[in-house]
């Protein structure tokens, strides 16, 4: 039958000719118990969690939990409401004040998820005529943001400074130009040389948005990103963040020194027309944020975790996607989908989990098998992953 | 040699290089599905062409052109 489904078809195709082969589904699985921010329960088996993006493991931070649950006898479960109606409680206010504390800046806007944000800030500032320049890597949302937004979309190849700056120079004059960029690529874990590229777009005209999405609250002295690890966080327009990795909960955040910043409260539509952040959210997302800014142990340690684990894989014989560890995330290129999914399912089995990454979410139609870093996993912890991916990798012969 | 025909000979050569299939290129030949490029060949192919003509071709205009008569088309206008 043909019908609406049709153009589905490949892709269930690819599905069920790689579940013939009898591997677990590796985009299926369920935790059953979550002990802590590095161990679950999945499939009956205590399992190590290196794929959660829960890098400075605040998830089950005794104040952030205790905040949630205060949050949630005090006020409700929930808003039922936009920001701009009856969904702006004292909790949504601190948490922005909280994120202004954190980034040091004038204003700081909340949205529901951090693909909304990036729907939201970069849908309502380029319009029909403006011109987006963005890396090819982008996340989804950035991309989503820019097709909502009906701006003029302009690629450039990724982390390349020339190719920025050429395209940057061929905009027609007079029309609004807006760079968008990422401080950590999430499926490389490479750092992007935001130095070169946000003194390039002033020098050009250009307002940039920079989302650090994977680094906030780790990379950098304060942990506000690779803007400011690199020095120019003063000259970044639009930090884009998320409250579902360091912060350890659901949300998304715009921080910015713009004048007129804050009359996007009433034009952002992803803002406007959606429920905010239920009560106990925004209460543990302002206790994780003030933590965060004084982790700087926590940090250390967790460079220590990215830098062994890198080390130890390329020891392995594995092929990793940088050269040297540039952020808490380490991805192992497989060659093909049906060795990646056997290598997943493999580690699976040893006790460990990864995420399976497959394009279109990865670069040049790669197959990686993403290891996202936590602050809390241990010294110990960091030697047993090691050891299964030399089990794993010698039984799925990916290594020798 | 017109204007046009100078782009259409410059776009054909620019394409060779991407050509692996040794498809014999003309204005009908379609990108996707005769020359069979992914999305990063579109990507250093399109960078290429911004190049030599020294314009800009946005990913909106990049989803109107399907075919080789198509780009040169959209690059008489951009250079006009």
């Amino acid at each position: 039958m043909s019908d609406l489904f049709s153009k589905f078809d490949p892709l269930i195709e690819q599905r069920e000719t790689l579940l013939r082969t009898g591997v677990t589904d590796p985009f299926n699985l369920v935790m059953e118990a979550v002990e802590s921010p590095t161990v679950a329960i999945c499939n009956g088996k205590r399992t190590i969690l290196l794929g959660t993006y829960n890098y400075m493991g605040m998830t089950f931070d005794p104040d952030v939990v205790g905040a949630g649950k205060k949050a949630l006898d005090e006020f409700g479960s929930g808003t039922t409401g936009s920001r701009v109606l009856n969904g702006t409680y004292v909790g949504h206010r601190a948490v922005e004040q909280a994120l202004k504390d954190f980034y040091a800046m004038d204003h700081a806007m909340v949205f529901s998820t951090g693909y909304q944000a990036n729907l939201g800030i970069i849908s309502t500032i380029a319009g029909k005529d403006d011109y987006i320049i963005l890396d090819i890597d982008s996340h989804a949302s950035i991309y989503d943001g820019c097709a909502l937004g009906n701006a003029q979309i302009v690629p450039f190849r990724h982390n390349d400074i020339e190719a920025l700056e050429k395209r940057l120079k061929r905009v027609p004059e007079g029309a609004g130009k807006l760079v968008v960029l990422e401080g950590v690529y999430s499926m490389m874990g490479d750092v992007a040389p935001l130095k070169e590229m946000v003194a390039i777009s002033k020098a050009n005209g250009a307002m940039v948005l920079v989302d650090e999405a994977h680094s906030m609250g780790f990379i950098g002295e304060h942990g506000r990103g690779v803007a400011e690890a690199q020095g120019i966080i003063d000259d970044v327009d639009f930090i884009i963040g998320t409250f579902s990795k360091s912060v350890g909960t659901v949300g998304g955040f715009c921080a910015s020194n713009h004048p007129k910043f804050e009359i996007l409260r009433l034009v952002c539509r992803p803002y406007v027309f959606t429920a905010s952040l239920p009560p106990s959210v925004v209460a543990t997302a302002a206790t994780s944020i003030r933590k965060l800014m004084d982790s700087a142990d926590k940090r250390a340690h967790l460079w220590e975790n990215s830098k062994r684990l890198h080390a130890g894989l390329r020891q392995l014989g594995f092929t990793l996607g940088t050269d040297e560890p540039q952020s808490a995330i380490i991805a192992v290129i497989m060659p093909d989908l049906e060795k990646g999914a056997a290598m997943w399912e493999a580690l699976l089995h040893e006790g460990l989990y990864v995420n399976l990454a497959r394009p279109p979410a990865t670069p040049a139609g790669m197959t990686l098998l993403r290891c996202s870093l936590c602050a809390l996993h241990t010294e110990e912890q960091v030697g047993e992953i090691l050891g299964m991916f030399a089990a794993a990798g010698r039984a799925t012969g990916c290594i020798s | 040699m017109s204007d046009r025909s100078q782009t259409l000979t410059k776009t054909v050569d620019l394409i060779e290089p991407f050509n692996k299939k040794g498809v014999a290129v003309t204005e009908a030949t379609r990108f996707a599905q005769d020359l069979e490029w992914d999305s990063l060949t579109v990507l250093d192919f399109v960078a290429n062409v911004e190049d030599e003509f020294d314009v800009l071709i946005s990913m909106n205009m990049q989803a109107e052109i399907e075919t080789v008569g198509q780009l040169v088309d959209a690059l008489e206008k951009l250079k006009a």
